[in-house]
């Protein structure tokens, strides 16, 4: 099923002569009302032990019962990633002892997950990749210990326990850190994207477990650790980046890596070994006999995806397919529904697809991230992004003059504009106020080209000599003396041809 | 009139009705015979129960341990709702006649212990869903009844609150688990009782205590509220003299329950004594020849005999049929029970109700000490058996296995139906044992459920209908079992025998 995971050429960045392979395992908690097995709420933040009813309890005569919203968001995801919705699919139970573990089990699937395979695409720089998954399922959270609050006692809090997680498995796909993180912050994207995990990582609705390994490029893979419960972006890269040092140090200094559960301490920068494979526990799979196999036939999965919409895989096809966008920013667009939503909007206005994508993923971007906002909440509507655009496109603008003509535009309230026209008026008043249109005019251009080549002699000589730098030099001078207005193409040409009548 | 614990439920249901008799006079006759004969080593030797009952020697001649726990006052505020709707018209179904409940159901008005000093103490905010149907059809819960601790065995020996004796005789067992429901409505204590049937534990003990019982299919009664044993195969029924009171309980107990139990079948329950005097003309029984062969006692193959020839007599024809698995289903069922056991037990660790053990170093030893001090010797060794057919390594050769032989008994049962209507043969080998006989042995105790185990494993529906007395004059079962859903047709057959044969209404010296 899986293409062999050994490459006779490294797929990523060396350490040391070393390949880094790495794999994930999320958590994710999947937004439902209420609980996989129980009709308690699971809604975040509630007092210790309010959210737990006696399903969640383990109350003796108890009985798990399926939540089908929690399967629904399973069947969303598998489209989303183009996984295969098992039509059958079985619950298992794991079985061990711990205090928030209420029924000394834990039901999850095991033989025959909801979800098998798809693929995780993303651009890491320039390069696109792409991440095997090869389950994703169904399973209950635990509820928490709380060992801090309690003098030689520990606390258990069961609001969590039941909670629906999804977990999503992939293959060894990864070569750096860096790989790393730009998967989960896919995976991330795709899951609140379709709305299926609300992507808090603070309150651990997206955990990641990360199976690091390393090996000289061609052997087989490593023993792998697996770095538990990566709950930031920064502790990942932070994380995985130790491990690999201390598994290469290891084996430089002829150790054996063994099997390991590691855990990240943020305030040290390292990671901890928490149990090896010896002490691993035997869980004792079985099919839960209280719940019948899963069964998902297509009727339900096409309904399911009938209410999905647009996933952003498609998005970005169809981005580059309609707008010839290049894949990288079909790919930066559909990060997630407010980029996406403000792309074609100002798309559908009549602005330029790609002079919209440089807009918003330059200067746009650098705006909203400095303000922690994003595009939903953008100070400068998609109208009026359009309308500025509109205005670059018909020669009114140059690039120069619509960056200055933004930065007058940020701050007022009057750039939320939504109305097209509007807009459009609200731009044009501000192109005629700050004198910002461009100098099209070329007598007046000339004059300036004149005046430009006459005070820089040295220039002239050096461009004759076939130094292009100092040509660029002169149309920058140009540039500037027309306050930005000039078209730089026209400026080019006008003084190329000046140049040669010298 | 016969005195009041001698009547049937029908008999109480219409005394009521024309309130010839009132609830309470009802509830406080049983609750007297519960107090006087039902008493448990429970009542001295802890103080769960609410009300201590009886002063009466536990195991004595006079009481046989059947109740583990009553609630006088509640019972009576029950009963006295009851006359109330009588008297304003609004009686229900079942109204004011009394019940009692295997202590495997959880109650809100009664402690729940499923036999084990495990849940010493343990009160469930809820009802079982049993529990409510029957209450809903206006029936007053006099208590709960002994079992062996979480329906783990077969004579009632394994109750951490002490043995139930059998009514006709006190030396020997009543059977199990449901042993306290059996010995209970025998020893006229109730006039019914619920139980539960995981691999016989309805059939058997009343086979061994000479009152009729039934098992539906799989998945007609709610498992919800039914404290787990093993849940592929736990199924609840009524328990009750005759044929008869057992339609009328088991159409309020059945139904769909599928908003708490995912195994619940969503088909709606049947007035099942609608069809009890269908004509038997024509009836195909099925005879399994494996049920007929060595190990079965003479006694007992007689009374059977002479069961079916009543049937024959009634218009049946008999048909030999096969059901090569059998002996089978002795290691499959006790490698399938133990490990869904092992693991439904998993949540009575000490740490959020029931017993805790006292001195402890840290968590590991918690486990350990509540676990060992609180399950009883059988429980600790099917967990331990449970938990070794699942461990990696063994899985695929037991558990895996079990399961494989477990269809092919199921598809045994379906060609066997395409020969016959109905299969009947015995529900035991021989009739009770003397209490201890087997209690050392536990191998010995197993194989003595080798028929009422392969119906358990296909989900069947089984009965057990009295049908004579063998050695020592204990009582002797007639095992019936039927295709999926034809609970009706069982009891139909039931019924008819028991309209031309007297050994359910016959009662043993001690329910004088």
């Amino acid at each position: 099923m899986n293409t062999p995971t050994t490459h006779a050429q490294p797929l990523g960045p060396l350490v040391d002569g070393f390949e880094v392979v790495i794999g994930f395992e999320t958590h994710t908690q999947l937004t439902t009302q209420s609980k996989i097995f129980s009709r308690a709420s699971t809604a975040f933040g509630a007092e210790a032990n309010t959210q737990a009813c006696a399903v969640d309890l383990a109350l003796p005569g108890t009985l798990p019962v399926m939540n089908k919203m929690a399967v629904e968001r399973a069947i969303e995801f598998g489209l989303a990633v183009g996984g295969e919705i098992s039509e059958r699919s079985v619950f298992a139970r794991k079985n061990y002892f711990y205090p928030d573990l209420p029924k000394g089990y834990q039901i999850s699937q095991f033989e025959i997950p909801v979800v098998v395979g798809g693929e995780v695409s993303f651009f890491l720089g320039e390069t696109k990749k792409s991440v095997r998954l090869v389950r994703a399922h169904l399973e209950e959270d635990a509820g928490k210990s709380l060992h801090e609050d309690f003098v030689n006692q520990s606390g258990i809090d069961l609001n969590r326990a039941g909670t629906p997680l999804l977990e999503i498995v992939t293959e060894p796909d990864m070569r750096s850190s860096a790989e790393a993180v730009a998967y989960a912050k896919e995976l991330h994207k795709i899951v609140t994207w379709i709305g299926i995990c609300d992507g808090n990582m603070q309150e651990g609705s997206f955990r990641c477990d990360a199976n690091v390994s390393v090996r000289r490029p061609g052997e087989p893979l490593g023993t792998r650790r697996e770095i538990k419960n990566l709950n930031s972006f920064k502790f990942m890269q932070q994380a995985i980046d130790y491990e690999v040092r201390w598994q290469i140090e290891q084996l430089l200094d002829g150790h054996k890596i063994i099997q390991a559960t590691v855990l990240f301490n943020p305030d040290t920068g390292e990671t901890k070994s928490m149990r090896t494979k010896e002490d691993a526990a035997e869980y004792r799979y079985f099919p839960d006999p209280d719940l019948p196999p899963l069964v998902v036939d297509r009727h339900w999965v096409e309904e399911v995806r009938s209410r999905m919409g647009e996933l952003p895989r498609d998005k970005a096809t169809r981005f580059v397919r309609d707008f010839g966008l290049p894949e990288y920013d079909a790919s930066a667009l559909t990060q997630n529904r407010p980029s996406a939503h403000y792309f074609e909007e100002a798309v559908s206005l009549g602005a330029q697809a790609k002079l919209v994508s440089n807009w918003m993923m330059g200067e746009l971007s650098r705006r909203l991230n400095a303000a922690h906002l994003d595009f939903a909440a953008s100070p400068l509507s998609a109208q009026t992004l359009a309308a500025l655009i509109v205005r670059i496109m018909d020669g009114t603008l140059s690039n120069h003059s619509a960056k200055t003509l933004l930065e007058s535009l940020w701050p007022l309230d009057g750039s939320r504009e939504s109305d097209a026209k509007a807009a459009q008026t609200l731009v044009d008043q501000f192109v005629d106020s700050l004198g910002l249109k461009a100098m099209n005019d070329t007598s007046a251009l000339e004059l300036i080209i004149d005046q430009v080549i006459a005070a820089n002699p040295d220039n002239i000589t050096q461009i004759k000599a076939g130094k292009d730098k100092a040509f660029n030099a002169l149309v920058g001078q140009v540039m500037k003396a027309s306050k930005g207005k000039a078209n730089p193409q026209v400026v080019n040409d006008l003084l190329q041809a000046k140049l040669a009548a010298l | 009139m016969s005195a009041i614990h001698e009547l049937s439920v029908k008999a109480l249901q219409q005394a009521l009705q024309t309130q010839q008799l009132s609830a309470r006079q009802v509830t406080e006759h049983f609750l007297a015979r519960a107090r006087n004969h039902g008493a448990s080593l429970a009542h001295l030797a802890s103080d769960m129960a609410p009300q201590s009952p009886s002063p009466s020697t536990p195991g004595s001649k006079a009481s046989c341990g059947a109740f583990l726990s009553m609630n006088e006052a509640h019972s009576l505020k029950a009963a006295d709702e009851s006359d109330r709707r009588i008297q304003a018209g609004q009686a229900r179904a079942l109204e004011g006649v009394p019940i009692a409940h295997k202590d495997i159901f959880v109650t809100q008005d009664f402690p729940t212990t499923a036999g084990s000093k495990i849940l010493a103490g343990y009160r469930s905010p809820f009802n079982a869903t049993v529990v409510s149907r029957l209450q809903s059809a206006g029936m007053v819960s006099l208590g709960k009844l002994n079992c062996d601790e979480f329906a783990m065995g077969s004579a009632n020996e394994n109750s951490a609150f002490g043995v139930v004796h059998n009514p006709w005789d006190h030396t020997r067992i009543a059977g199990g688990s449901s042993g306290g429901s059996a010995a209970a409505v025998a020893m006229g204590l109730t006039p019914a009782a619920t139980g539960t049937d995981t691999g016989g534990s309805i059939r058997q003990p009343a086979a061994f205590c000479g009152i009729t019982g039934i098992k539906p299919t799989y998945g007609r009664a709610s498992r919800y509220g039914m404290i787990a044993y093993a849940s592929s195969l736990d199924q609840a029924g009524p328990m009750a003299r005759s044929a008869e009171d057992c339609a009328s309980l088991l159409s309020v107990l059945c139904g769909p329950d599928i908003e708490r139990d995912s195994t619940s079948l969503d088909i709606p329950s049947a007035d099942f004594t609608l069809g009890l005097n269908q004509d038997l003309q024509g009836l195909r029984i099925g005879l399994p020849k494996e049920f007929f062969a060595k190990g079965l006692s003479d006694d007992v193959r007689d009374s059977v005999r002479a069961a079916l020839d009543a049937l024959v007599r009634l218009g049946a024809q008999l048909v030999d049929i096969e059901l090569p698995k059998t002996e089978l289903s002795i290691p499959v069922y006790y490698v399938l029970a133990p490990a869904e056991a092992s693991s439904n037990l998993s949540r009575f660790d000490g740490v959020k109700f029931g017993f805790r053990a006292q001195g402890y170093k840290d968590l590991d030893e918690m486990y350990l000490k509540t676990r060992s001090e609180g399950f009883g010797a059988e429980v600790q060794r099917r967990i331990m058996v449970g938990a070794y057919v699942l461990s990696h390594g063994y899985y695929d050769a037991y558990y895996v296995q079990a399961q494989k032989i477990r269809r092919m008994i199921s598809d045994d049962f379906q060609r066997a139906f395409s020969q016959c209507d109905v299969i009947a043969g015995p529900v035991a080998p021989t009739v009770a044992w003397k209490l201890g006989e087997k209690s050392s042995d536990p191998l010995s105790n197993y194989l003595a459920d080798i028929f009422t185990l392969p119906a358990s494993l296909a989900g069947l529906p089984g009965m057990s209908v009295p049908c004579g007395f063998g050695e020592g004059h204990m009582p002797v079962g007639l095992q019936l079992i039927g295709n999926y859903l034809k609970e009706s047709q069982l009891l139909n057959v039931a019924h008819r025998y028991q309209g031309v044969s007297d050994w359910h209404t016959q009662l043993p010296g001690s329910a004088a």
